[in-house]
């Protein structure tokens, strides 16, 4: 670890080497980590101080849908074994993770957010799983979703809705809700979260938490549930943007088992931070884009006034602000939408109740094997899968899924005509703050508008954050998007981290207040 | 129907084969390809499509790919791409076969199968489902259940589409043969039928002369020789005693089964499947260098035809010797090694065809099952043309020996005194003694019997075991009878 932060940390802590649970829980990821090597209390500790949160909070939260504390457990007592043997750690060494229920964690149960898996049992870690469990870090559980990442408020998932931990009567967002409620709760200090069109951006809003997409192809998907091939990237959602940068790190990287994985190198974003703003304390030389495009009609005022307000700050730090245009981003809703369900419907054809997951029993022949099986799939996959379905059926392919490609091709070019004139792009990262629970499940095309800030990036392969910029008049958590060229995270890095070092909107919920959770 | 009414049609077929390639691992995993283990051996979460695994392309597979699609005259596309095929059935784990549709590899090749060349449309790589074995039964009709092995799931295939070229039976039969030839020769596939590394799709349609192609029907499931004749024949005559009798013919898909020699329909054109071919987002374009295209075309072995011919301009065997031998490369090679160790090509060539190829047939094994080495029979061939010993004694005592032992040539001539004699003296004596112990026999050829002398030959190879010269025999008879 950096020298001086470690000496900071052990500056703040010397008066009192006793760290209580609570305190441990409070810790970002970075500091967990120095704790653990300076031997300020044992992963063992680190780790049963999030178990007992869990135990405390998810009963209301239901952000986890298992928790597998006796394995977590396990591989913490190995890890201060090697530390006190002196054998090297990795940089995630000691932090707990909490790993989005889409992604397989070898011997836990994956289930997708669905019925069709339950009971289903990983027989091997996805390739991100297995290099933070090399870099140290310890997987607590999995963390609730929409049925196969498909929903943007996580009340598609088979196992109960995950709540705001700012307020429990309203959605996390989705589809990685449990990981950003999770997070705010301060229930793990990491969380893996992954996104399709949105799925880590928007619930990072939703929850007040930092979330960031990389480029397609920076983070292997191997083992990883597919939602969309094209589209899917799972990324780091953290409570700060430093936490962020370290995970990312370890879970970069090219991956033989992903044809789709770059081999560029993985660069050190803490470095980037620590050789950027924290050295500089300015972004002069910075060029953010704003494109009015994203203002949409449906923006919510409050979320309007928030990240103007976040452009202000960004004009204090020394960021130049340029208009710039992004007039095909209007296709970006219907575009994803044929593109991301023509191949979810192709990828959730191996749920067919044949070889694992649930099967009608009752069926005494194939055609019936086939559609009993697959009616366990919830209302919103059903409806995905037949758009898909539709779209890519002789006759419609030409008229859907090519014309899709093709708009996506526009949409991408349309992003990198403007990053020839800023380096970042600064947008809201969902139109409003979390909605009421229930209220947009009958009105798909209102809830599908979740998506719109977001999927954009996506459908570019753009790497993409989502950091908090202000409250609501409700003291609910207002998201800003800041969305860079392929394989520039290091950048997004730095400007989130200005703002969020120098701005107070990087809070966590009070879960004992009358609003939360009543404990 | 009465014969008289029938008529005559021309016959248009076009052939998909399926072949699967030679590659140790499976196309997108490192699962063996290993035939024969017991069921769902050689699977693993990627071929079982478990729920997050991804496929990675096979590079050894592309490299076969390109091979095949150079020995049969196809351009090779630098820029191909996989796509998905998708349908449900038990034995397509993730409910798409990984396959190329509208970009395949390779196009446009041809391979001629005597006075015709028939022309490729296309040849496409493409994954293997698995198979299902129907317990308590033969097939799926009458079983109680049925398994799912995964074994050849997501091995490599080809396949090798033909246009509407072939216009009989039997050239479909020898176009599969010398297709076989071809991939056999260039050590892409193992060309086994029997255990489905070789698998034929049939497309057939009637017509007569000067009116358009008729509708076609595929027939599937036709995978050997035999069949591809038979299931030909009987489409023949189902499709023209419906045209005979006024009727139209479907597009459907058949399924033949070999135990009837008939097909029946698995389901019509209405009923086809909607496949919602896409590109397979999984894996990248494959995206193939022309210096790769030019060193494999570089590394192209001799191919069958070309083997044949050089072998008639060469070693002056007639045609079909020639075609006998280049029928099986391990036949090919070992009359080629047989010539490098000095013996004479036809005579080579009329022992491999002759003996060699009956014992062969008679014992059901290959010449590599043999102990009968390149040099012991160059040895041999060599010995007879030197005089040492006779083409009689060497069918009847030697091959065999070799063929089964692989005893050392001399050793075994000496050990059973199997050389000729070639002391004349010795030869003369004998002769004399046979003449003096048959005087009937003398007067009668004396009084102008010539067929009297094939008694004396006879008399003086039995004293001799053979071991004579015959035509030192005949020499002095000749002279001694006077």
């Amino acid at each position: 670890m950096n020298g001086s932060r470690s000496a900071d940390l052990i500056n703040s802590l010397a008066y009192d080497k006793i760290i209580s649970m609570s305190e441990l829980t409070n810790k970002t990821a970075l500091q967990l980590n120095s704790i653990f090597l300076n031997k300020e209390a044992s992963a063992q500790q680190i780790t049963e101080a999030f178990l007992q949160r869990i135990e405390q909070y998810d009963k209301t939260i239901n952000a986890f849908i298992s928790v597998n504390g006796e394995l977590a457990l396990k591989r913490a007592q190995e890890l201060d074994q090697k530390l006190a043997a002196g054998e090297s750690l990795g940089k995630l060494a000691g932090v707990p993770i909490g790993i989005k229920d889409l992604i397989n964690l070898e011997g836990s149960e994956t289930t997708a957010g669905s019925r069709m898996l339950n009971g289903y049992t990983s027989s091997f870690n996805a390739t991100i799983t297995q290099k933070v469990i090399d870099a140290g870090a310890i997987p607590l559980g999995k963390l609730n979703l929409d049925e196969f990442a498909m929903g943007s408020s996580n009340e598609t998932s088979a196992y109960g809705n995950c709540k705001n931990p700012w307020d429990p009567n309203k959605v996390p967002g989705g589809s990685s809700g449990g990981s950003a409620a999770a997070i705010a709760a301060k229930m793990v200090p990491l969380a893996f979260g992954t996104d399709t069109g949105g799925s880590i951006r928007q619930p990072a809003a939703y929850c007040g938490i930092t979330g960031l997409k990389p480029t397609y192809g920076r983070v292997s998907r191997y083992g990883i549930v597919a939602f969309a091939s094209s589209l899917d990237q799972a990324g780091p959602m953290t409570q700060d943007v430093e936490s962020n940068a370290l995970l990312l790190e370890a879970m970069s990287g090219h991956d033989a088992k992903d044809s789709t994985s770059l081999e560029n190198p993985v660069p050190n974003y803490l470095a980037a931070i620590e050789q950027g703003f924290k050295k500089t304390q300015s972004l002069k030389g910075l060029k953010i884009g704003i494109a009015q495009d994203f203002f949409v009609p449906e923006l919510n005022s409050e979320v309007k006034a928030a990240v103007e307000n976040a452009i202000t700050k960004y004009k204090e730090l020394g960021a130049e602000i340029i208009d710039i245009s992004l007039n095909k981003i209007k296709y970006g809703l219907p575009t994803y939408y044929i593109i991301a369900p023509s191949e979810a419907s192709s990828n959730l054809s191996r749920y067919d109740g044949v070889r694992y997951g649930l099967r009608d029993m009752d069926a005494t022949s194939l055609s019936d094997l086939y559609p009993n099986s697959r009616a366990n799939f919830g209302t919103e996959v059903k409806k995905r899968i037949m758009l898909g379905v539709y779209a890519l059926s002789s006759g419609y392919y030409d008229a859907y899924y090519k014309k899709a490609q093709q708009a996506r091709a526009l949409i991408a070019e349309d992003f990198n005509i403007a990053f020839q004139q800023c380096d970042l792009i600064l947008s809201p990262t969902a139109p409003a703050t979390a909605f009421e629970i229930g209220s947009k499940t009958d009105d798909p095309l209102e809830m599908y508008l979740e998506d719109i800030m977001t999927v954009t990036v996506n459908l570019a392969g753009l790497p993409g954050i989502s950091i908090n910029c202000g409250y609501d008049s409700n003291n609910m958590p207002i998201g800003m998007q800041l969305i860079a060229p392929a394989l520039e995270e290091a950048r997004i890095y730095n400007a989130a981290y200005a703002f969020q070092s120098t701005t107070d909107f990087n809070k966590s919920p009070d879960m004992k207040s009358s609003k939360a959770i009543g404990v | 129907m009465a014969t008289e009414t029938k008529q005559e049609y021309n016959i248009t077929i076009g052939l998909e084969v399926h072949a699967q390639l030679k590659t140790k691992s499976k196309l997108f995993c490192s699962c063996s390809t290993e035939f024969g283990k017991e069921p769902n051996a050689n699977t693993c979460p990627v071929c079982m499509g478990y729920p997050g695994v991804l496929p990675v392309l096979n590079k050894q597979a592309v490299a076969y790919a390109i091979t095949a699609g150079l020995a049969l005259g196809c351009k090779i596309d630098l820029n191909s791409r996989f796509d998905r095929k998708q349908y449900f059935y038990p034995d397509l784990p993730k409910g798409y076969q990984i396959s190329q549709f509208d970009n395949p590899i390779c196009n446009h090749g041809k391979l001629s199968i005597g006075n015709k060349e028939v022309r490729i449309l296309r040849i496409h790589m493409e994954e293997d489902a698995g198979k299902l074995v129907h317990a308590g039964a033969e097939r799926l009709h009458g079983s109680d259940h049925s398994l799912v092995d995964l074994n050849r799931a997501s091995t490599p295939l080809i396949e090798i589409v033909s246009e509407p070229d072939i216009n009989s039976a039997e050239e479909a039969v020898t176009y599969v043969k010398e297709l076989r030839k071809v991939l056999l020769y260039t050590e892409v596939c193992d060309g086994n039928m029997q255990e489905g590394s070789l698998r034929c799709d049939v497309n057939i349609s009637l017509n007569k002369t000067g009116q358009p192609l008729g509708t076609r029907a595929e027939i599937k499931n036709v995978n050997s020789f035999r069949s591809i004749s038979r299931a030909i024949e009987y489409e023949y005559k189902r499709q023209s005693q419906i045209l005979d009798e006024g009727g139209k013919i479907v597009q459907e898909t058949r399924l033949f089964e070999e135990g009837t020699g008939k097909t029946h329909s698995m389901r019509s054109k209405e009923e086809a499947h909607d496949y919602r071919y896409f590109p397979e987002p999984d894996l990248l374009p494959v995206t193939i260098e022309q210096k790769q295209v030019d060193d494999a075309r570089q590394g192209l072995p001799e191919l069958p035809q070309q083997k044949k011919t050089r072998y008639i301009e060469e070693f002056q065997v007639n045609e079909d010797t020639a075609t006998t031998i280049t029928d099986d490369l391990e036949t090919a090679h070992f009359f080629e090694k047989v010539l490098s160790k000095g013996a004479k090509a036809n005579k080579a060539a009329n022992w491999i065809i002759g003996p060699i190829a009956a014992y062969l047939n008679e014992n059901k094994k290959s010449l590599n099952e043999t102990k009968l080495s390149a040099e012991l029979l160059a040895e041999m061939l060599v010995l007879i043309e030197k005089g040492t010993i006779s083409d009689n004694i060497a069918k009847n005592d030697i091959i065999n020996e070799l063929l089964e032992n692989g005893s050392p040539v001399a050793k075994l001539i000496e050990d059973k005194g199997l050389a000729q004699i070639t002391d004349t003296g010795a030869i003369e004596a004998i002769v004399q003694e046979v003449i003096d112990t048959n005087p009937k026999q003398v007067e009668q050829f004396k009084s102008g019997n010539d067929k009297i002398k094939g008694f004396f030959v006879g008399q003086v190879m039995k004293k001799t075991q053979g071991k004579a010269p015959p035509s030192l025999v005949n020499q002095l008879l000749g002279k001694l009878l006077k």
